[in-house]
Parts: structure tokens; sequence; C-alpha cells
């Protein structure tokens, strides 16, 4: 009888183990454009992903123009694509704080204090979320809405390009849902 | 205390916020299960970001030691 029911236990507790469900998985939507909310949502994805749990990052809207590479170049942009492309931030770190940015020196005053204190920039964080396996998915809509081209974005190890269906399977599946 | 012996010191002095807790990610993963390793950090927040990073990666702190702005943590890999 004792040993019947020790085994009945074991196998609930097997199945309670194999349930789908929430994940040790972090899902976030990097929606905006800024520096601050960048360096936020590249922290806090290193951050889960050293403590073991997978992480997915969805950049759309303003925050696709963050993975856009400097360095790269591409032709064949319509008029309003070139336009859209002038004025919004060409890569990470063109991207300006929420508050404070008085004209570009606030920005540079924060960039400042962050080197001499030693805090982690965005190509640091960015490398690291890297070797720790953090997912990019780009917003396929955002890109082609704001004249951005797949070519022109960053290499990353982890990138993919997809939508919002692409999100929410994984968010379905994560503990931890963020948008930024 | 327990006793235990320190395979290797950690120096993660001047970093801050999620570094510390990055590089022990990275670092315990080449230690064998069982082994202690010494963190030495200057960030204040790993006080609490360790505990919690070990809680949820399933290792252990086994001591925390905070000496005139030098704060040393004694990580042990369970898992």
């Amino acid at each position: 009888m004792a040993v019947d029911m020790e085994k009945e236990l074991a196998s609930i507790k097997a199945m309670l183990e194999e349930r789908p469900g929430p994940k040790k998985k972090l899902s976030m939507i990097v929606f905006s454009g800024d520096l601050d909310k960048h360096l936020a949502s590249m922290i806090i994805a290193t951050g889960a992903a050293a403590m073991g749990m997978e992480v997915v990052m969805f950049y759309t809207f303003w925050g696709t123009a963050a993975l856009r590479d400097p360095a790269k170049k591409v032709k064949g942009k319509d008029l309003l694509s070139k336009m859209f492309g002038m004025m919004l931030p060409k890569g990470r770190n063109k991207t300006k704080l929420s508050q404070m940015h008085m004209a570009g020196a606030g920005t540079g005053m924060m960039k400042y204090l962050m080197t001499k204190k030693n805090v982690a920039n965005l190509d640091e964080l960015f490398e690291t979320a890297g070797v720790l396996g953090v997912k990019i998915v780009i917003c396929e809509m955002s890109m082609d809405l704001m004249g951005m081209k797949p070519e022109e974005m960053i290499d990353y190890p982890h990138k993919s390009i997809g939508g919002v269906a692409t999100f929410l399977a994984e968010a379905g599946e994560s503990s931890i849902q963020l948008f930024l | 205390m327990a006793e235990y012996t320190t395979l290797k010191t950690l120096d993660y002095k001047g970093l801050k916020c999620p570094m510390p807790i990055v590089k022990i990610s990275q670092e315990l993963p080449k230690i064998a299960v069982g082994e202690v390793v010494e963190v030495l950090t200057t960030d204040p927040g790993s006080l609490s970001d360790f505990p919690a990073w070990a809680k949820t990666t399933g290792n252990a702190i086994l001591e925390t030691k905070q000496e005139s702005g030098l704060i040393k943590i004694y990580v042990k890999r369970q898992k």
C-alpha cells in the first residue's frame, strides 16, 4: 500500500514537472528608442540570462533603430525611407536620454559618468548578451514601416526577424514578460 | 561558520550591476559541483543580488563578509 502511494506520488511529481506552462524565461518588448531604456532593457536581459533564464528581446517601433549598424550602407531606398533613416538614431550609440538630453549635454554627461563609474555601456551589454545567448527578434513590420532593411542591422549571433505571433508564442511560455 | 576551503578568488572589484552576477554565472560552470569560490566586489547591490542569483540558479552563498568598502562573498557550486 505504502509502496503504491510512493509510486503514485512520483508519477504525479513527474507530471507536474513536465506540464506545459511558464518556463524560466523572460520575454521583453523593447519599444522605446531612448538610451536609458535601452540600457535598462539590456541590464535586465543580461541579468536574467545570468540567472539561468532563457531571454528573448523583441525590438519594435522606436526600439528598432538602435539595432542599425552605422557602418552598413544600403542603397535603393525611397525618399521617405531616406528621411526616416536620417531622423532616427543610426545605431545604439546615437540614442538619447528620455529626460535631460539638453541638446546632447545631458546625454554626454551621462555617458561620461557611466565611464567614470565603470557602468557597462550598450556596446559591452550587447556583447555580453550575445555571449550569454540572449535572443533578439526584430519586428519586420517596424523595419518595413520606417524604411529599414535587414542588411543594415547589426551582426548579432542570436538575431532573427519576426512578427507579433513570434513574440506571443515566446511570451506565452515565459514566466516574466516586460514592455519597455 | 561551516568549514570550507576556497578553490580560487574572483576579483570583481569596480564592476557594477549586472556584471558581477553575469561574471559568476560564467565562472561557476568551470568549477566542480561542491567547490567554493571567493568573490571580491565593491558593488553594494551584490549583497542582495548574489543571494537572489543563488536562489534562482540553485547554488549557495556560504558566507558574506564586509570590510571597509570591500565585500567578500563565498559561493558554492551546487548544480
